[in-house]
């Protein structure tokens, strides 16, 4: 059993099919990356793993178990946790509030305790302190932990952003172009980050990623996308190599050029 | 410039930042406790009604501050916890210290019945649903006469907890401590909010409902919630006011009143706790300030009317211009100026810029 699937999903935004009939699984254990040119349909993917879009057609499981009735608030809950693109901060809160709003999911105490601030509450702040604090650590957040996110600058968001992925402690990760932006010291950074992920935290991450160095270093497995469609899977090599890709590549950077 | 030297997570839990953040509020608290004892009983009663409009002031900070959703008809909830407390006294002989819970209450159950058909709203048409609610409100205050006593108003009856009592015009400091203590426990139970989960889901609709799902995070709940949790203690202002009043009609909390709410926050400082405070002051004392500066200055003057909200409606334009962090806010940035001088920078405060948000799906 696989433990994310995708079968036939197919999604149409008015007359542009963003994505056509996609068929892959995720193995536990496995960096899986998703490249393509621009509006291949990768991010859109990904808003259908959090069900802020629902498919027009196909089934999504993960361990088994089909994700399409779940609510998007619901998927945090079953262990996927993911990035975005285009930085989506609580940026009006410091970098430790935006982290411990990803422990929502392992909250215990109800609202009117909270208001109350029982022993009970404060015991769970301790604990989900404890748990954001292991991420600071990972990521070497120390010294912005107080700095409120309007302030940081964008290098150290994304950072702050995969953190925030982390504390809510999934199985799998969703990573949108965790690189795009960062210098090449920051992308080495981010590249050792995925490897520790993967191999001491054991959390399963699917990424999208245009940087195919980073892909090629960190990756298992990659599927290649363009307008929607699959055109390649396999490792790095077998996919950079392939004449699809090839062709989708350079024909989507001669549209670019013009 | 003070450093602080966190040694354990308690430190970022606790109230105050240090025992000197502490040892300042305290000695606000003593001030506050012993101003009837230094100022006349009608400064006192100015003082029990800016704490009424501080109070009312928080509610809905909690809504459009902490949670980013607007509200256009508060002063509803405000009528709701007044005529609900005096009701419940008149009607149902049930004490004082009884009513106002309850009455919060009811306000807050009434809230998540408007906040469930209204909670998909945004913006602008959020804000017209609350106004609709609010106008809604007046006319049910008419319809329900027999409760309500309808345009003839209704009077508040005195209260007493335990045998003392705490009438608008013969016990006026013994109303103001009432009306403190009150004060206190919504501060401490907002602060709590702040610093649980509850808080942060707020403030993560508020920034980014896309990302709040993705943490998990449901935000018709944390919407509805929160949209409760304002109306209970606008609720509970109200029923403060209506005491405070005596006597109160259909008119007393009209949208003006709602609007002035907004209004208030606005200039204190959106998103502080101490913005509900600062902008009480303005609405409360601002028209005892006029009064006194013409009567000092113009007393041949004859009476403008409309004066105090013509000066209110400047001093809100020259606020959103100039200050939109609210007084608030002015004070953070001189505090920051002293405490880092000669450091400080101009831009310091300037919002750094956004990045691109196409990806956003709403
Ligand atoms: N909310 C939306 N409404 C309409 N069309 C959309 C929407 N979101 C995406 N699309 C379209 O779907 C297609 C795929 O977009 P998507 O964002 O998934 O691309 P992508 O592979 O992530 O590209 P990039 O590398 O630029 O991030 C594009 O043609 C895009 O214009
Ligand atoms: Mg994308």
């Amino acid at each position: 059993m696989s433990f994310l699937k995708l079968t036939d999903v197919t999604l149409k935004f008015g007359g542009v099919t963003a994505v056509d009939n996609v068929s892959f699984s995720v193995e536990k254990g496995e960096v899986f990356s998703l490249v393509g040119p621009n509006g291949a349909g990768k991010s859109t993917i990904f808003n259908i793993l959090s069900r802020f879009y629902t498919p027009s057609h196909g089934e999504i499981t993960f361990e088994g178990k089909s994700i399409l009735k779940k609510q998007s608030h619901e998927i945090a809950g079953i262990g996927i946790a993911r990035t975005f693109q285009n930085i989506e901060l609580f940026h009006q809160a410091s970098v430790l509030q935006n982290l411990l709003v990803a422990r929502q999911t392992h909250r215990k105490s109800n609202p009117v305790s909270e208001i109350l601030f029982s022993p009970f509450v404060k015991k769970e702040e301790y604990r989900h302190r404890y748990a954001v604090e292991k991420v600071i650590d990972f990521l070497d957040l120390q010294s912005y932990r107080e700095k409120f996110i309007s302030g940081l600058p964008y290098g150290v968001r994304k950072v702050v952003e995969l953190g925030r992925a982390l504390a809510i402690e999934p199985k799998l990760l969703l990573l949108d172009e965790p690189a795009s932006g960062l210098s090449v010291e920051e992308t080495q950074d981010v590249a050792f980050w995925i490897e520790d992920i993967k191999k001491v935290m054991g959390i399963t991450v699917l990424m999208v990623e245009h940087d195919m160095h980073l892909v090629s270093s960190v990756s298992d497995r990659v599927m290649a996308l363009a307008d929607g469609k699959m055109l390649a899977l396999g490792t790095p090599d077998e996919v950079k190599n392939h004449p699809a890709v090839i062709e989708a590549y350079l024909g989507g950077s001669e549209e670019v050029g013009n | 410039m003070r450093i602080i030297f966190k040694k354990s997570y308690e430190a970022d839990i606790r109230y105050f930042k240090d025992r000197v953040q502490a040892s300042w509020y305290f000695i606000l608290l003593v001030l506050a406790v012993i101003l009837p004892f230094v100022i006349n009983d009608y400064w006192v009663g100015e003082f029990s009604l800016m704490l009424i409009w501080a109070i009312a002031g928080m509610g809905l900070m909690l809504l459009v501050g902490h949670t980013g959703q607007a509200s256009l008809g508060h002063a509803a909830f405000m009528a709701v916890g007044a005529y609900t407390n005096v009701i419940l006294q008149n009607d149902f002989n049930i004490p004082f210290i009884i009513s106002l819970p309850l009455s919060g209450l009811f306000a807050g159950i009434l809230g998540i019945c408007v906040a469930l058909p209204t909670g998909k709203l945004h913006g602008i048409y959020m804000a017209i649903a609350t106004i609709a609610i609010g106008v809604l409100a007046e006319d049910l205050i008419v319809i329900l006469e027999p409760w309500t006593g309808g345009v003839g108003g209704i009077y508040a009856p005195a209260i007493n907890i335990f045998g003392i009592n705490f009438d608008r015009y013969t016990n006026v400091a013994e109303l103001y401590w009432l009306i403190l203590a009150i004060t206190v426990l919504i501060i401490i139970g907002y602060k709590n909010i702040l610093r649980s989960p509850l808080g942060r889901s707020f403030a993560a609709v508020r920034d980014s409902e896309i990302s709040a799902q993705a943490m998990g995070v449901n935000i018709g709940k944390t919407r509805t919630l929160s949209f409760a949790i304002s109306c209970a203690i606008t609720g509970i202002s109200g029923a403060l006011m209506g005491h405070f009043s005596y006597v109160f009609t259909n008119e007393t909390f009209n949208i003006v009143i709602s609007i002035n709410l907004l209004l208030m926050i606005v200039v204190g400082g959106v998103g502080f706790i101490h913005g509900a405070f600062l902008g009480a002051m303005v609405v409360t004392f601002l028209p005892s300030g006029i009064s006194f500066t013409r009567d000092a200055f113009f007393s041949d003057f004859h009476i403008i009317p409309g004066i105090e909200s013509g000066i209110f409606g400047m001093i809100l334009i020259a606020v959103i211009l100039f200050e939109p962090m609210g007084l608030y806010g002015r004070w953070l940035k001189i505090k920051a100026y002293f405490e880092l001088f000669p450091f400080y920078r101009k831009d310091m405060f300037r919002r750094q810029k956004t990045y691109l948000k196409t990806e956003r799906t709403r």
